[in-house]
């Protein structure tokens, strides 16, 4: 069995990581007083995204891993985002479509 | 075929460390992913109710407090800094690193407890935990009882898996300090450690959702 050294990341590679994230956290809170409609919630999510991202990458170690882990990792989120495409699918559809009963129940 | 007797750590059923290793690796994500399913729920009422009640969860996130809010946000994200060094230190081997960076992140920790303890005692006095006591009526939309509702339980829910995370550290100190671990022998502490960033990414998300709403 072949031996797989156990990968160890520079000190400087999780400093840099750190100050990044202390970066877009500073970015995320001085982006939420900037008025730029409908956009602004986009905005937060992304900057969330890429902070959830580089945590998991580098402070998991994700990035390191093997391919197998990778798709545990990814089957996880994959599935949070059928959850919340198929629910808001239907919340955010609510009303658009005519029927009988829809008709009936409006009187 | 290994001597499991002369590889610490090593369970007769592996055929070596690196098989150990990557199978508990599976293990813990596979639970990470049931704790993406738990948390994904409570993330899922907050989406429809949001979408259904905009107004009242801007007027609700105006009552957090989003100094407190921030200044935890980067109490965790220092806390993940001294596990992921935690973690790096089990590694190499360094018995004292190990000890200090554990402590450190429990430390933040209870720093992070602290401050919510903080924030929940203020919602009291505020008459903002949802119940008889919520209100007065008529100054608040009747919708922002829910975001309380929610903002206690995930923020709740999130804290006690700090609890739970606070100990797994000390289990880990206590194992650590017995040299029960070494660099061939350090998987315990990585487990914990992706646990830790866990909960540190579910507050990565609860921070902008609930804190810092209908600001501009």
């Amino acid at each position: 069995m072949s031996e797989h050294k156990q990968h160890i990341s520079p000190l400087s590679e999780y400093l840099a990581i750190f100050i990044a994230l202390m970066g877009l956290t500073g970015l995320t809170v001085w982006a939420a007083f900037q008025d730029v409609g409908a956009y602004n919630d986009l905005v937060a999510m992304s900057i969330a995204v890429t902070k959830v991202l580089l945590v998991v990458l580098y402070f998991m170690h994700l990035k390191y891993s093997s391919k197998l882990t990778w798709i545990f990792a990814g089957a996880g989120f994959f599935w949070l985002f059928i959850l919340f495409g198929l629910t808001l699918s239907d919340y955010l559809s609510r009303g658009w479509i005519e029927s009988t009963m829809s008709r009936f129940l409006e009187g | 075929m290994a001597d499991h007797h002369a590889v610490p750590g090593l369970l007769h059923h592996f055929e070596d460390m690196e098989q150990q290793k990557e199978s508990t690796l599976l293990g813990m994500w596979a639970f990470l992913i049931t704790e993406i399913l738990f948390f994904g729920g409570l993330f899922t009422v907050y989406l429809v109710y949001r979408t259904s009640f905009p107004e009242a969860w801007a007027a609700g996130s105006h009552h957090l407090d989003i100094k407190l809010g921030a200044i935890n946000t980067v109490v965790l994200i220092c806390s993940s800094l001294t596990m992921a060094l935690a973690v790096r230190a089990g590694h190499m081997g360094k018995r004292g690193a190990i000890i200090t960076y554990i402590v450190l992140t429990l430390v933040l920790g209870g720093v992070f407890l602290g401050i919510k303890s903080v924030e929940y005692a203020h919602k009291f006095h505020e008459h903002l935990v949802p119940g008889n006591a919520f209100g007065p009526e008529g100054i608040f939309p009747v919708q922002m009882e829910l975001f309380f509702g929610l903002y206690f339980a995930m923020t709740g829910m999130h804290a006690f898996h700090m609890l739970i995370g606070a100990g797994l550290m000390i289990w880990l100190i206590v194992k650590t300090v017995r040299g029960r671990f070494s660099a061939e022998y350090s998987a315990p502490i990585e487990m914990v450690g992706l646990y830790w960033h866990f909960v540190d990414i579910v507050w990565i998300f609860l921070f902008p959702l609930l804190y810092l709403l209908g600001r501009t």
